[in-house]
């Protein structure tokens, strides 16, 4: 199967090696991937922040860039929970792609009906599930099913995983001191499953906890789900 | 559109800003204690209650559709409303906004010629601040909700819909019942069996003695006149039944088209509400009967706001609420800050899409930034009874508000034009993106790893807490080009 990578704009930049790592994993699955460089951002932080004329434009960007692709797959689930929950409302041209695009573990799971990915990880692994993959994509236990079939990964379960980490976007900063009280939660949350590493399906969640835990000095390292089925580190 | 209609006015918008008021609340350690304790408790009990439910998700459609279908054709349900209630034996009046809803209860309880009146817990007197206005009149009006009267009695406004006190705990209970009601017996203890008997003795006295009783409503059936209240303490049912003289101050919004529409509600109020099957009272009361209860029966329709917000397409989805308060027990961000941060009487989720547009999301001071106040994590979605998709109006809202300011000028609204301009062109992207890592190399390497601990405004709001990444050494772009 022919699938083209919405990378992000985030992961472009900071995480490419979520990117590398869903390459990687997909290819090792005897898919071919493409990487469409005409993408750029999904429009998300406009759209949510209250500024939808400037998101529009990044909309039929997007549309343009994937419109020729049977299967996107996206490594975020707020990117795809955006183009699968407001693009037809914002474009209503963009319905049609808004169908065909994937978060990782709907694609893995759902499109290609693989659960065990040949995957090898020996640590401890805690999972947040972000609030838009739990909520708007509905994810349920996909990404769990996923990782609990990787070589080795043992998988403590997280107390409060459904309550948000207190990101929200903007919203950190623009309610930093709401935001940071519900991040000190969270993080203690994760420092006492005693986990090694904390995972999530979205790397902006992840930048947030991972500043907290790193600016408490936690020894918990942070991974996108897809860096550990891929097998990189 | 919903700017031509007027704008309501009470209790829905106070002068800080959002985040400035959420800080002063943060620094409230009990408080944060107490708010954790109570909404994971409710949230637990509610979720019980509903799981065991199989036909939860079509009673949440069924309740969604009856009140779509109520704002479809409001005008007509209100007259119908009016003519059952008059035909019934009740006096219905209008009121445009809270000063003149004030003005007519203050006038209806002068014409009995009492000063004092017995109140059941009710959101609309708050929102129109009647008591205030009574005691500007001379008429002491006595809280009877047991939490309604521990605010009351402290000079306090609630924070919570359902759970008024929400913010106190037992042994600051005690404590106000010692210093302020008077009547309380010597020894009080913080045991919730002590402080309810000495509540209830001193609430018997002005039960007994009270002519006139205000409420608000639950739901206002079209089709028979009838109003509904629930509550839990039976004291609700002591205001509705003794007294001579009954006003019921109800929102327009409250209306249900028909008797048998009450079947979906009664369901889903309840478990939604306080994670109960079923409510310990149901009144309900259909004009005057004669000889039994009431007999001087007046009900005041308010719109204050409620019609502009009908005039939005997206946001009248919020007039549907039905004020159970589950949303408020899931959110993140009422958990933190507890109800005042939110200068409402309509706190939480639904207070952050409610109040703004019934006073208008451009007014000064907590309105235009209240849209702003949540992750849109959507947890309050998923337990809204009556499904209003509370972030998706949010979103909306925050359109509204950045809309209203267009032109003016701002850092954020230049920022965002700015990377909307560099996003909307693969060239100017990658571009973009090579000069940011390039800019932060010299730095990654001094620092030795990919984190920084302090950043220049407005990055700063994010290092006060948390370290920031910085950018990799290649972009996924250059690495696909670099190797494919």
């Amino acid at each position: 199967m022919r699938i083209a990578l919405f990378v992000t704009c985030v992961n472009d930049l900071l995480y490419p090696d979520t990117g590398k790592a869903v390459v990687r994993l997909l290819e090792r699955l005897g898919h071919q991937v493409d990487f469409p460089e005409a993408q750029t951002c999904c429009g998300q932080m406009h759209a949510n922040s209250g500024y939808r004329d400037e998101a529009v434009p990044l909309v039929r960007g997007f549309v343009e860039a994937f419109d020729r692709y049977d299967a996107v797959v996206a490594p975020s689930g707020s990117c795809v929970a955006m183009v699968r929950e407001s693009y037809p409302r914002l474009v209503p041209e963009a319905a049609g792609i808004a169908e065909r695009v994937y978060e990782l573990s709907e694609l893995l799971v759902d499109v290609l009906g693989v659960t065990d990915v040949g995957a090898s990880f020996p640590y401890r692994v805690t999972y947040h599930p972000t609030c838009h993959g739990l909520r708007m994509l509905r994810l349920g236990d996909k990404p769990l099913r996923l990782l609990r079939a990787v070589e080795g990964l043992e998988l403590v379960p997280l107390p409060g995983a459904e309550e948000c980490c207190g990101f929200g976007g903007t919203f950190a900063l623009k309610n930093s001191d709401v935001s940071t009280a519900m991040l000190a939660d969270k993080c203690a949350a994760i420092c006492d499953t005693g986990a090694d590493v904390i995972a999530a399906a979205d790397n902006s969640c992840l930048a947030h906890i991972g500043g907290g835990l790193s600016r408490r000095g936690a020894p918990v390292r942070v991974m996108h789900y897809a860096e550990i089925l891929g097998g990189g580190s | 559109m919903s700017e031509r209609l007027p704008h309501g006015s009470g209790r829905l918008a106070g002068p800080r800003p959002f985040p400035d008021a959420a800080v002063v609340e943060l620094g409230k350690p009990q408080l944060r204690a107490n708010l954790h304790k109570a909404t994971h408790t409710i949230r637990n009990k509610r979720a019980r209650v509903v799981d065991e439910l199989p036909d939860w998700e079509k009673l949440r459609l069924a309740g969604s559709a009856i009140k779509s279908d109520v704002m479809a054709r409001l005008p007509e349900l209100l007259v119908q409303f009016e003519a059952a209630a008059t035909a019934a034996g009740a006096t219905v009046h209008w009121a445009r906004d809270a000063a003149e809803a004030c003005e007519v209860v203050t006038g209806l309880v002068r014409e009995t010629g009492a000063d004092e009146v017995v109140k059941v817990k009710s959101m609309a007197t708050q929102e129109i601040e009647l008591n205030e206005a009574l005691e500007a009149a001379g008429i002491t009006a006595t809280e009877t909700d047991l939490a309604e009267l521990i605010v009351q009695l402290n000079d306090d406004q609630p924070s919570h819909i359902l759970v008024p006190a929400i913010h106190y705990n037992r042994s600051q209970i005690r404590d106000i019942f010692t210093e302020r009601m008077g009547d309380a017996p010597a020894g009080l203890t913080d045991e919730p069996r002590v402080l309810a008997e000495a509540a209830r003795l001193h609430l018997r006295r002005k039960f007994l003695s009270s002519k006139v009783a205000i409420s608000g409503a639950n739901f206002a059936v079209a089709e028979t006149g009838t109003l509904v209240v629930l509550e839990s303490e039976g004291n609700g049912r002591m205001c509705l039944t003794l007294p001579e003289t009954l006003i019921s101050v109800v929102g327009v919004e409250k209306l249900l088209p028909s008797f048998t529409d009450l079947e979906v509600f009664l369901q889903l109020l309840p478990r939604s509400s306080t994670g109960e099957r079923m409510n310990p009272y149901t009144s309900m009361w259909t004009g005057v009967t004669p000889g039994d209860g009431p007999q001087n029966v007046h009900i005041v329709l308010i719109d204050n706001g409620r019609s502009a917000t009908l005039a939005d397409e997206v946001g009248r989805q919020a007039l549907h609420c039905i004020r159970c308060s589950a949303c408020m027990n899931v959110c993140p961000v009422y958990e933190r800050v507890g109800g005042h941060a939110y200068q409402s009487v309509y706190p939480g989720p639904i207070g952050a899409i409610l109040s703004p547009q019934m006073t208008g999301v451009s007014a000064s001071g907590v309105s235009s930034t209240l849209p702003f106040a949540s992750t849109l994590c959507g947890a309050c979605y998923d337990v809204c009874p009556v499904r209003i998709n509370i972030p998706e109006v949010l979103v909306h809202l925050r359109q509204e508000a950045v809309d209203a300011h267009r032109g003016k000028p701002s850092a954020e609204r230049t920022a965002m034009k700015a990377m909307g301009w560099v996003m909307g062109d693969r060239r100017r992207y990658a571009r973009a993106l090579r000069a940011a890592r390039a800019g932060s190399a010299p730095l990654a390497a001094v620092l030795r790893r990919r984190k920084v601990r302090r950043l220049p405004w407005p990055m700063s709001a994010w290092t006060a807490s948390r370290d920031a990444p910085l950018p990799a050494t290649e972009t996924f772009r250059d690495w696909w080009r670099r190797t494919r």
